[in-house]
């Protein structure tokens, strides 16, 4: 294995805080509140009704006009990540099929691979339940009726709609990626996970250029439904959503459900400077990791974030004191933002209280899957600019809270970038970038 | 940086002909069907009314610690079944000196199985003028759901299960790419190895559809065969007869391991795992590249890897679902890869027998291509009594055939495009 280089050359950004990486770039250093009452469903019978919720959108106007026809098959999840994903392209300047309508791509079809992480992806509660109703016998759902013809009121495609790896499926097919393609489902670690997994491929020559991040949405009566049974929702703030979720604060009472994603364009060095590609930064190291203890969801686990972050350091050669900034996860789960920062201090020591932090939720809410490609994007964004976004929400530190977090956004030189998820379940991942000086 | 050798030091599998290893293959060796008619529910109204169960498995049999696990789901339990099995034969049970940091776990699971019942009377106890009520909703789901039910049914819980029940601290991931996940899951696990992420993985795949909507799922696709008529002998690849897949459920678990610390702790090694592939057809959500272009890139670039030629192929563990649209493109896809040669390859679907185990169908294949080159014999394709024009390669038919197997190449495709190959040498 030569030593090739893998740059992020592209951010595609889908969330409540803006839709591009220009505009949620600027709502980030203006620490825009973005959580607000729940209105894609009457949710006013829920404990907490608020979410960080894309307003008006769709994927409609991110795919090419003979695949307008496809969206009707997309969950919102696999709408998130199409819309990223041409987002991304753009924003790389890296023409493909799904981009350019002559058909001319940047890059062999062959050598372009998609990893994406998804999530458990609900099913359309309406469009279900008025099929599951033309099958009820005496009040009673009738599985016999259901057999012999109310399934039939359901689209053939239907189950196409929810598989988790529709969202890459779709991808590669709009964008012509006919190189290794790859979903990985473990909850808010999905992202930086596939992140690592996309960075492998190009290390190993499996191909040049892999669009990579995940996307979810739990944004309806099903997913809000089990992160209120889970306990981690927000016990008060129906009444001033904005400031709700308050990561690493000391009145944070629980996360939002926020929806959304990321995709990023990771790219072999060398590919990217015969093409002239502008390089927002390196990605210089990787470590994953898990913790036995996630096998009890209601014990709040950081998924051995601490060895995920001692690994991903020592990938990219660096020491703890090297890191500028720290992306932490930062739930606003009062249990997990305490046992975060305390695997953050094990893996870096006082060099975890040194570097600046920053974490994305307070104004997004919790984007599951697509949580770590937005943390990865904002950071990449620090490293390129300087600049480092406020932590929405943050006022007053937990107790034992240590992270250099800040209510204002910043500048720094940041050389080296660090961001670390974990999910429910136990599993953790993080990634290292680093400036790309030429 | 110098590449490790990825070594298979145990597997395990729980699926519809046996409960362990050892009665699959006997099952398989006497072309057994692992097929009948659906108990998990009453699917005698649905077009089709069977599918390949799992049946009478009972976890504590298995696992010492199954209360531990008393809230994993129907194809979590398997997976643990099979997980401790190649656990055991691998030896580590017996080895203190693995640090758990370098224990990782790898998995291609599929969802777990929906809480059917609860969930299908909420929708209609809250259906209100042709819509969900979601504020009756709140309450009633609230009220009868259970919370258990619900998480376990993210697909990252057959991980969380794996590195309870073994401690294992390592890298953890799980892959869901449809039917391709367990192949993808073992070659990345290998890839992992063997660039040094990590010296031992807990890999494979678990899978359970059998509930009424993955059979409705799949019923609308017209996926699966409607033979109704004539269940144990319904899954027939590569027969001009197919008429869809039969719907199974189960999981197999390999115990993967860098080749030096297998061999300095004196472990039996059972395979080497020497290629691994990948490719996306980029075509079509419902349809495979007509010409088999993404499965021939797949075994190309498996090839590759293994820096092999086609001519040290002794045999081709098939994707063969027994839709008429896999088993032609399947057979087109090693045509165009193995050209004039592709006659001479033994290639085989134990689907025919064991049924589509979806995401953990690829690991059971691999468990079959390992046994294949431990007795010197291939598995057959059942059920072919009458030649497709479109499928003329050697299927090993209807009976297990002796043969020199040395180096064997595993398929799995799964919807949407994605193509995995894996391949396999002898220990």
């Amino acid at each position: 294995m030569a030593d090739r280089r893998v740059v992020i050359t592209g951010l595609g950004v889908v969330c409540s805080a803006g839709v591009g990486a220009e505009p949620f770039w600027q709502a980030m250093l203006e620490g825009r509140q973005c959580v607000k009452g729940i209105d894609l469903f009457d949710a006013a019978r829920f404990p907490c009704r608020i979410g960080g919720q894309l307003d008006d959108f769709s994927a409609r106007s991110f795919v090419p006009k003979d695949y307008r026809k496809a969206v009707k098959v997309m969950a919102r999840d696999i709408e998130i990540a199409v819309a990223a994903a041409d987002l991304a392209f753009r924003d790389a300047h890296l023409e493909t099929r799904g981009t350019n309508t002559d058909g001319k791509s940047d890059v062999t079809p062959a050598r372009l691979g998609c990893n994406i992480g998804a999530g458990l992806i609900c099913s359309d509660l309406d469009e279900l339940g008025a099929a599951v109703n033309t099958a009820v016998t005496d009040g009673k759902f009738d599985l016999r009726k259901w057999g012999n013809s109310g399934m039939n009121n359901l689209t053939p495609l239907w189950l196409l709609k929810y598989l988790p790896n529709m969202l890459s499926c779709h991808v590669t097919i709009i964008h012509g990626a006919e190189g290794p393609s790859n979903t990985i489902t473990c909850g808010d670690a999905s992202g930086q996970l596939t992140v690592g997994e996309a960075r492998r491929l190009i290390l190993r020559g499996a191909a040049d250029v892999v669009i990579t991040g995940g996307a979810e949405s739990k944004l309806n009566p099903m997913g809000l439904l089990r992160q209120n049974m889970l306990g981690r929702l927000a016990t008060a703030g129906n009444e001033a959503p904005a400031s709700a979720c308050r990561p690493f604060d000391a009145s944070a009472c629980g996360t939002v459900i926020g929806e959304g994603g990321g995709l990023v364009i990771l790219e072999e060095l060398e590919h990217a400077k015969a093409r002239g590609a502008k390089i927002y930064a390196e990605v210089v190291g990787f470590g994953a990791s898990c913790d036995p203890a996630g096998i009890d969801v209601l014990t709040p686990t950081v998924g051995g974030l601490d060895l995920a972050v001692t690994k991903a350091l020592a990938d990219a050669e660096i020491k703890p004191d090297a890191i500028d900034l720290i992306v932490a996860h930062g739930t606003a789960v009062a249990a997990e933002d305490r046992l975060e920062v305390q695997a953050w201090r094990k893996a870096m020591g006082p060099a975890a209280d040194k570097a600046m932090a920053t974490a994305l939720t307070g104004a997004t809410g919790s984007l599951f899957a697509g949580a770590g490609a937005v943390e990865l994007a904002l950071a990449a964004l620090a490293v390129k600019t300087g600049q480092v976004p406020p932590t929405v929400n943050f006022t007053q530190a937990a107790a034992d809270c240590r992270l250099n977090l800040a209510s204002k956004s910043r500048t720094g030189d940041i050389r080296h970038a660090v961001t670390g998820a974990f999910g429910i379940g136990g599993q953790s991942g993080a990634v290292v970038l680093k400036r790309y000086e030429s | 940086m110098t590449l490790r050798r990825v070594v298979i030091t145990g597997m395990g599998t729980v699926n519809p002909l046996g409960h362990d290893v050892e009665s699959t293959w006997s099952a398989m060796m006497n072309v057994g069907s692992g097929i009948s008619k659906t108990e998990l529910f009453d699917a005698g109204t649905f077009p089709t009314t069977f599918s390949a169960q799992v049946k009478n498995f009972d976890l504590a049999s298995q696992v010492a610690s199954a209360d531990r696990h008393r809230h994993a789901g129907r194809h979590c339990r398997f997976a643990l079944g099979a997980a401790v099995q190649a656990w055991k034969q691998s030896g580590l049970d017996n080895f203190a000196g693995l640090d758990r940091r370098n224990l990782g776990i790898y998995l291609g699971s599929g969802e777990g199985s929906i809480d059917f019942e609860n969930f299908t009377s909420l929708l209609v106890d809250c259906w209100r003028d042709g819509k969900l009520d979601t504020t009756l909703w709140a309450q009633l789901a609230d009220q009868r759901m259970d919370l258990y039910r619900e998480i376990e049914q993210e697909s990252n819980m057959v991980v969380a299960h794996l590195a309870a029940e073994f401690n294992a601290r390592g890298p953890a991931y799980n892959v869901l790419t449809a039917c391709a996940a367990s192949t993808q899951a073992i070659g990345e696990a290998a890839m992992q190895i063997r660039y040094g992420d990590v010296d031992v993985v807990l890999t494979g795949g678990a899978h359970s559809m059998i509930h009424p909507y993955g059979v409705t799922g799949f019923n609308r696709l017209t996926a699966l065969s409607v033979r109704n008529d004539a269940i144990p002998t319904a899954s027939r690849p590569f027969d001009m007869t197919r008429d869809g897949f039969v719907l199974g459920e189960g999981a197999s678990i390999l115990v993967m391991e860098e080749y030096e610390l297998a061999r300095k702790r004196g472990a039996k090694i059972l395979a080497e795992i020497i290629g691994y592939g990948a490719s996306a057809d980029a075509f079509r959500i419902t349809d495979q590249d007509p010409e088999g272009a993404g499965a021939a890139a797949s075994m190309r670039n498996a090839l590759a890897d293994a820096k092999l030629t086609i001519h040290d192929i002794d045999y081709i563990s098939a994707h063969g679902t027994g839709t008429k649209q896999n088993d032609q493109v399947e057979t087109r896809g090693v045509k165009a890869v193995f050209g004039d040669h592709a006659r001479n390859v033994p290639v085989s679907s134990v689907k025919s027998m064991v049924g589509h185990l979806i995401a953990a169908a690829g690991a059971t294949e691999l468990i079959t291509c390992i046994l294949a080159i431990r007795d010197q014999v291939l598995p057959p394709t059942a059920n072919m009594n009458s030649a497709d024009p479109d499928c003329d390669l050697d299927y090993v038919p209807n009976a297990p055939r002796k043969a020199r197997v040395r180096t064997c190449m595993s398929n799995s495709f799964g919807f949407g495009g994605q193509n995995n190959t894996l391949i396999i040498t002898g220990g």
